[in-house]
């Protein structure tokens, strides 16, 4: 079974994770939302949670800040019990909810300094409206803002008080590309600034581009963990496609190529091998090709995306 | 912004300065909101007004405005500690306002005494101008003795903590729309029913006598009693009132949910 070599969750966790979660049990009335669930953060990391819809992210995530307590399992955030020590932990976290969470009624800029105020060394306000493009609306109240708009809020909110530790749930959910850009550029700023990320997000992309970690979650349970590196590597095969004269002999190559190869012809002159694609594979198909007088053409080798990755774990579209 | 800008400096702010910024807050969205104020302002001084010049109560003897304005000024407190505390509050669970607040360094105790300041705000605001209102109309009150107006003092405080008590009861447990009409359905009934323009007395049977033990008719009854009859204590009023308080307080306590 390829899965068997992703690297698996470590139960055991360093004592200076910034959050500790392990054998994590959440129902809700005999329904269970999460179900064992193990996740590790390394301080100063950036830790994607990727999951469909349903998959337990929130829970979680919302189990760590404190709103919910497990039913069974230990969870641990900076050292602390989110819910004994809350009142320690609450300056140190930040928080981007889902949704909402804001005054309707109440501007902007006046959100964002009501939060600031309640900190003891709070983000300069006007700089971070700038950063996050909400010059032009500070003054506009939250419910008429646009959604893009309402989110980059609930972003500043989450990083007013200069948190350790910050939990962004979707936190680009709804956003144009433009905008979604300039999160990851965010995302990459707290990091570089020692700022402990965890996002959750059911965007592979997301996930391949901003994490340092990515836990696969599914069915409250986490199926793999690793970098985006190694789940794209690990598990199923690559695909080498190359394109050239029709009816190629394609015995003749697989003899070339190592075991468990495959070799069809997608329609006539368009071929697709899978397989260990490394350089040296490369390297024997090219060479038969010259031995055979063929031109390959657009030769192309395809990575694994966390899409196929999740594809194969659980046979589901990731996007709900 | 330059790098670093965002290098972790964790930390609550004072007490006293988050209780001071959440309750600026909360004063502000409130004196904003063009529904609150029809409510707490509007209607309180159209309905002194208006029972005041036109007789259609008997409110017997004196002056019409010496009966009313002590309820007035008792459903100014309703207005605000109860009716606009309940729906506002019912919104702010509703839209995740107390869930994101509830992950702020603000502890709860902190967002009830700043709700409590952006109300005793309110009320100063709503007194004065009702005072003033009254005093045009013709509102003699009685000469007020120390412990009358300690007792005036201290029914509207108690009167502020009942009702603030029952509106986060409501706020707390119930779905925002059936807080916005549960609360205003309230406010008119207790408008009605509980001696704020109505004398209890007008009521037949016993009902009046039920009537009395409606925390916003100990109110209106203990201002009477001080600013129109003189007296120097209302113990029976600040007993009604304080029973209302530890009952609300405990059911709001155990029930509220907090989303």
């Amino acid at each position: 079974m390829p899965l068997l070599r992703l690297h698996r969750m470590q139960s055991s966790a360093a004592p200076e994770a910034a959050v500790d979660v392990a054998g994590l049990v959440k129902r809700y009335a005999g329904k269970t939302a999460v179900d064992g669930l193990d996740l590790t953060v390394a301080r100063g990391s950036v830790t994607a949670f990727l999951g469909p819809n349903g998959a337990g992210k929130t829970t979680t995530i919302e189990t760590c800040e404190g709103y919910r307590a497990p039913d069974a399992g230990r969870v641990r955030v900076l050292g602390l019990d989110p819910r004994q020590d809350a009142a320690a932990l609450r300056p140190r976290v930040g928080v981007m909810l889902q949704s909402g969470g804001v005054y309707p009624m109440a501007r902007a800029e006046e959100s964002l300094r009501h939060m600031a105020s309640l900190h003891a060394n709070p983000l300069d306000v006007a700089e971070l409206v700038a950063l996050l493009g909400l010059g032009t609306c500070g003054g506009t109240p939250y419910r008429r803002l646009s959604g893009g708009q309402q989110q980059r809020l609930a972003l500043a909110l989450a990083l007013v008080g200069r948190p350790e530790l910050v939990f962004l749930d979707e936190p680009t959910a709804g956003l144009d590309p433009q905008a979604r850009r300039a999160t990851w550029d965010l995302v990459r700023r707290l990091r570089a600034d020692g700022v402990t990320v965890v996002l959750t997000t059911h965007a592979m992309d997301e996930a391949e581009e901003l994490a340092d970690r990515v836990s696969v979650v599914d069915g409250g349970r986490v199926i793999a963990e690793g970098t985006p590196e190694e789940l794209c590597r690990g598990g199923a095969e690559n695909t080498l496609r190359f394109t050239g004269r029709p009816g190629l002999d394609l015995e003749s190559l697989l003899k070339a190529l190592p075991d468990g190869s495959t070799a069809v012809e997608l329609s006539p002159g368009s071929y697709r091998l899978t397989g260990t694609v490394d350089p040296q594979l490369l390297a024997t198909v090219t060479s038969w090709c010259a031995q055979n007088g063929v031109l390959a053409d657009r030769i192309a080798v395809e990575r694994r995306t966390l899409e196929d990755v999740f594809l194969e774990l659980t046979g589901k579209e990731l996007r709900p | 912004m330059s790098s670093g800008t965002f290098t972790p400096a964790p930390g609550a702010a004072p007490l006293p300065r988050m209780i001071a910024a959440h309750a600026g807050l909360e004063l502000r969205t409130l004196l904003r909101n063009g529904e609150q104020l029809l409510l707490t302002v509007v209607i309180p001084t159209l309905l002194l007004v208006l029972f005041s010049a036109v007789d259609i109560v008997d409110t017997g003897a004196g002056a019409r405005v010496d009966f009313l304005a002590p309820g007035i000024l008792a459903l100014a407190v309703l207005s605000t500690a109860f009716t606009g505390q309940a729906i506002g509050t019912g919104f702010e669970r509703r839209y995740g306002v107390l869930k994101r607040l509830g992950a702020s360094p603000l502890p709860r105790s902190g967002l009830l005494a700043a709700k409590t300041c952006a109300v005793l705000v309110v009320e100063l605001l709503q007194v004065v101008l009702l005072t003033v209102v009254a005093l045009a109309l013709g509102w003699s009150p009685a000469g007020l003795s120390a412990s009358g107006a300690a007792t005036a003092v201290l029914l509207l405080l108690l009167g502020t903590a009942a009702f603030s008590s029952l509106g986060l009861l409501m706020a707390g447990t119930l779905r925002a729309e059936a807080t916005l009409a549960g609360a205003n359905l309230v406010f008119l009934l207790l408008l009605v029913g509980g001696g704020v323009v109505v004398p209890l007395e007008r009521f037949p049977g016993g009902v009046g006598g039920v009537l009395e033990l409606l925390p916003v008719s100990a109110l209106s009854d203990g201002l009477r009693d001080v600013l129109q009859s003189g007296a120097g204590s209302a113990w029976p009023q600040l007993l009604v009132l304080a029973v209302w308080t530890v009952v609300g307080s405990a059911a709001a306590a155990r029930f509220f949910k907090w989303e």
